[in-house]
């Protein structure tokens, strides 16, 4: 038995880890050549990321109380996804106590482990299902080591069960075992217990947080105090690419409750006594604006054209479609918002060369970086502890207001709160982009495919964000998110490519819960549906003919011939209600979904939706179900309703309400879940269930009017 | 002025500098229950739903000085982990929250609907329920608005009224 520190299982990791790891992956090779290119690339398609923070200290992870509980100090957030319930429950079988035995806390850089990444990409269950596990067996070993010198038997003749070590007819709890231990032995990581013995791991436990959530605790951070703290505001611009020029703060200083007017190169903040107080302040301010934008919506989809921007083929097999009989079809979607309720916001304490920065955010460490670089202060003494997250959804893998907050902290000597307004919400997000798209096939005489084709172009996804190390893009020739949904599944066709072109807007573009993936899926399942009539084979069968039998493709054919089952799908309209079917990969985690429709006063109504999903193991199946349930109102949110547009340079709108979203009334009344399971691992969930939610309304939709809608939102005049 | 009134059955007196502050920064900043949430500052989002005399107000956009006398509810008052309102215990069973940031509203909406309508329909829910979910969460809501509308005639005895 060794005292030294284990590396736990590093090196699987980093094979795992591939995909995380695109900055890492940059090093050293500039040029990739076009087919390894699209090999990779094709990779970050189907592949899902692990988990990318240190594992090689278990004492980071777990801490265990008198009461002889054990507290989990989870590297990822918690922001709806029910990843705290998922890594609880698989803490607890290996650790061996029970669901009220373990309580989960955020860990902050000053505590644990935080993902050296971010939390997203679905990938808080998947990419911690070995390393956490891992963790949980080599802490219970550890355990049973002391408990062993404690009662002078042999570790091997003890077990553990209940946060107790037993053995020799004597028992201590878990905190009796621990009591008075400074110095642990690590020993190697003990093999993983046999799935069937795991009695938490693939059951519907109650969420963990549900009774705070419930009762109104305050845990968010719009809910975060320090005594003696001031609010902040800042002013912003109303208008697409206006920078900071000058500001007449005359008026301001002098309103009631204005501590502080503090102007910075980039901003004008203003700290006062009541959140009200701010925010009158601020309305007081005249700020000069270099640059005028006079941007219109119509410019952005002019921009955003397929033939514009740089190309890169991310998929191609055969010949390129030329001649007669060649079917195009184009597709488009809007800018979207992210529109998460709690607003961006953050509670900053600058005192002397230490910050203490509480936050909703994604992205710990890079707000801790960034707090750090611009105070000239040491990462170090930057302690970011973060919150839950009033929804994340993409918005908060970037949280530069950290920094807003905490220089006007270090002005006024006092801890600030600063968080924006709906209407900054809006005018500043890091919007889903739009984009455009065209699809081509061509019939063979037995109805099949011959040739297909998909051009698309987005705005930035992962280009220019601060999560992706700008040599990234040059490298891979496409945008990692964009891209995501825009590979064509449907591989058994002797001619296919996909192409994607690059467009960067003049206002952000960024991460939204799926990245490329709702808009692709949209794109390439209406066309396929249109196909599937035109070819009269029907959809179900037009799509398992002519995907592949790889690993990846027979799952996929499952959850198509599932959801289609599950859902009784027939392929006409009957009592004025159609189905439609759509199905997309995401991350290795097919889906499929079945979409029961109705017009209603002119409107689509929904009202049932059947999703199979194929996620491997369900750590938690009522949590995986929920994000079903919440992709696919999610999906029909933005499939249905939402659109920004930009009106004389500015986004608009800029309330919930003009911002049209999917309301109680807009919910399908029946959401059936059909969970695969068609590996051993748990994969990605909180995505993939967006991908095929809008094509198979939009498919829906044509089998009761015979329009087929082509533009997101779908609206029928 | 000085503002007095009820919050969740205490008595409570407030010096405010300005009268029109929204209702919910006096109680989430001056008197501290963070249960009622900032989601849009126009009425638009109902996160900030609590109840003056058990109506749903969304208190945003309700200057304090119109709860001069009046009995406030807010999510921490409806009920707690040993006593929990109907709607509350509903949410429970249902698993229904995710993120959580909306619930609270939503579940102040629900008690004050079945103050008004004690077995809503679908109907009545999908035209009374009109916060926003960002989640989506909508679909175990409605199941736990049923519920609700169950556990609570169980518990309050149908008088002539609610027939």
């Amino acid at each position: 038995m060794s005292k030294e520190k284990k590396t736990l299982s590093r090196r699987k990791f980093i094979v795992r880890g591939g995909l995380g790891t695109l900055g890492v992956l940059a090093v050293g090779t500039y040029i990739l050549r076009n087919p390894i290119r699209r090999k990779v690339l094709g990779l970050a398609n189907s592949m899902d990321t692990a988990y990318m923070g240190s594992t090689n200290d278990p004492m980071l992870w777990f801490e265990i109380t008198e009461q002889n509980t054990v507290r989990l100090h989870s590297p990822k957030v918690e922001m709806g996804q029910g990843s705290f319930t998922g890594l609880a429950q698989m803490a607890a079988d290996e650790l061996d106590v029970s669901m009220e035995q373990i309580e989960v806390v955020h860990a902050t850089t000053a505590t644990g482990n935080i993902d050296g990444m971010a939390t997203g990409d679905s990938t808080s269950i998947s990419g911690l299902w070995q390393p956490l596990r891992e963790m949980a067996a080599t802490t219970r070993e550890m355990l049973k080591i002391e408990a062993a010198k404690k009662l002078g038997v042999d570790p091997d003749q003890l077990l553990t069960e209940n946060a107790s070590v037993k053995g020799n007819g004597q028992s201590l709890s878990y905190a009796e075992v621990a009591m008075g231990v400074t110095e642990w032995d690590i020993p190697d990581t003990p093999p993983l217990k046999d799935f069937k013995a795991y009695k938490y791991i693939g059951t519907p436990v109650a969420r963990v947080d549900l009774s705070d959530k419930v009762f109104g605790e305050p845990i968010f951070g719009m809910d975060a105090t320090m005594p003696g703290m001031l609010y902040g505001a800042i002013v912003r611009p109303t208008t697409i690419g206006a920078s900071f020029e000058s500001a007449d703060t005359s008026k301001a200083e002098n309103m009631p409750g204005v501590v502080k007017i503090i102007e910075e190169d980039d901003f004008v903040g203003i700290v006062a006594r009541s959140m009200t107080e701010a925010e009158n302040a601020k309305q007081a301010i005249t700020v000069n604006w270099k640059t005028q934008s006079e941007l219109q919506t119509e410019d952005i989809v002019t921009m955003m054209t397929v033939g514009n921007g740089k190309s890169t083929i991310i998929q191609k097999e055969g010949q390129a479609l030329k001649g007669e009989g060649v079917v195009e079809m184009e597709f488009r979607s809007p800018i979207g918002a992210h529109a998460q309720i709690e607003p961006n916001g953050v509670l900053a304490s600058v005192d002397g060369d230490k910050a203490t920065i509480m936050i909703s955010t994604q992205v710990i460490g890079l707000t801790r970086k960034e707090v750090a670089n611009r105070l000239n202060l040491d990462e170090e003494k930057v302690n970011v502890i973060p919150t839950y997250l009033g929804g994340g959804f993409g918005r908060r893998l970037h949280t530069p207001h950290a920094v807003q907050a905490a220089l006007m902290s270090k002005a006024v000597g006092k801890p600030v709160k600063y968080f924006f307004s709906r209407k900054e919400e809006f005018q500043h997000d890091m919007f889903r982009p739009p984009t455009h798209h065209i699809l081509k096939g061509r019939l063979n005489k037995d109805g099949l495919l011959e040739g297909l084709e998909h051009h698309f172009v987005s705005g930035d996804v992962g280009n220019r964000s601060a999560l992706v190390s700008d040599i990234v893009p040059s490298i891979l020739g496409a945008d990692i998110g964009a891209i995501r949904g825009g590979f064509l599944q449907y591989t058994k066709v002797p001619n296919y490519r996909s192409v994607y072109w690059h467009v960067s807007l003049p206002f952000a573009t960024s991460w939204w819960r799926s990245l490329g993936l709702l808009a692709n899926t949209f794109a390439i399942e209406s066309f396929i549906d249109a196909m599937a009539v035109k070819s009269g084979i029907g959809p179900v069968d037009f799509r398992l003919r002519q995907i592949a039998d790889d690993p990846l493709g027979i799952r996929l054919k499952e959850t198509i011939k599932s959801a289609a089952k599950k859902a009784g799908y027939v392929d006409q309209a009957v009592n004025g209600r159609a189905m439609g079917l759509a199905a997309s990969i995401d991350s290795g985690t097919p889906c499929a979904q079945v979409a029961e429709v109705s017009i209603e006063d002119g409107k689509i109504k929904v009202h049932k939706v059947t999703c199979a999903l194929d996620p491997g193991i369900a750590v938690n199946p009522d949590q995986v179900r929920a994000q079903c349930e919440g992709a696919i109102i999610m999906g029909i949110s933005a499939g249905l309703h939402e659109q920004m547009y930009v009106e004389n340079g500015s986004l608009q709108p800029t309330i919930y309400g003009p911002y049209e979203m999917a309301l109680m009334k807009h919910a399908p009344k029946e959401i059936d879940v059909v969970l695969l399971q068609g590996r051993d691992r748990p994969g990605p969930v909180g995505e993939p269930p967006l991908g095929p939610i809008a094509a198979a309304v939009a498919n829906a939709v044509f089998r009761l009017t015979g329009k087929r809608l082509q533009q997101l939102p779908l609206k029928l005049s | 002025m000085i503002l007095e009134f009820k919050l969740n059955n205490e008595e409570r007196s407030v010096d405010l500098a300005d009268e029109n502050t929204p209702l919910l920064w006096v109680i989430r900043d001056i008197i501290g229950l963070k249960g009622t949430k900032f989601g849009c500052g126009k009425a638009a989002c109902g996160a900030c739903t609590l109840h003056v005399e058990g109506e749903a107000v969304r208190s945003c956009s309700y200057p304090a000085k119109f709860a001069q006398g009046k009995n406030i509810t807010t999510i921490e008052g409806l009920g707690n982990a040993k006593a929990p309102h109907p709607v509350q215990q509903a949410w429970i069973e249902e698993i229904v929250p995710q993120c959580g940031y909306c619930q609270p509203g939503f579940m102040m909406a629900t008690a004050a609907l079945l103050n008004k309508i004690p077995n809503p329909t679908d109907e009545d829910i999908d035209r009374n329920i009109i916060n926003v979910c960002r989640c989506g969460t909508y679909y175990r809501m409605r199941k736990a608005i049923h519920r609700a509308a169950e556990l609570n005639q169980a518990i309050t005895p149908k008088t002539d009224t609610d027939v």
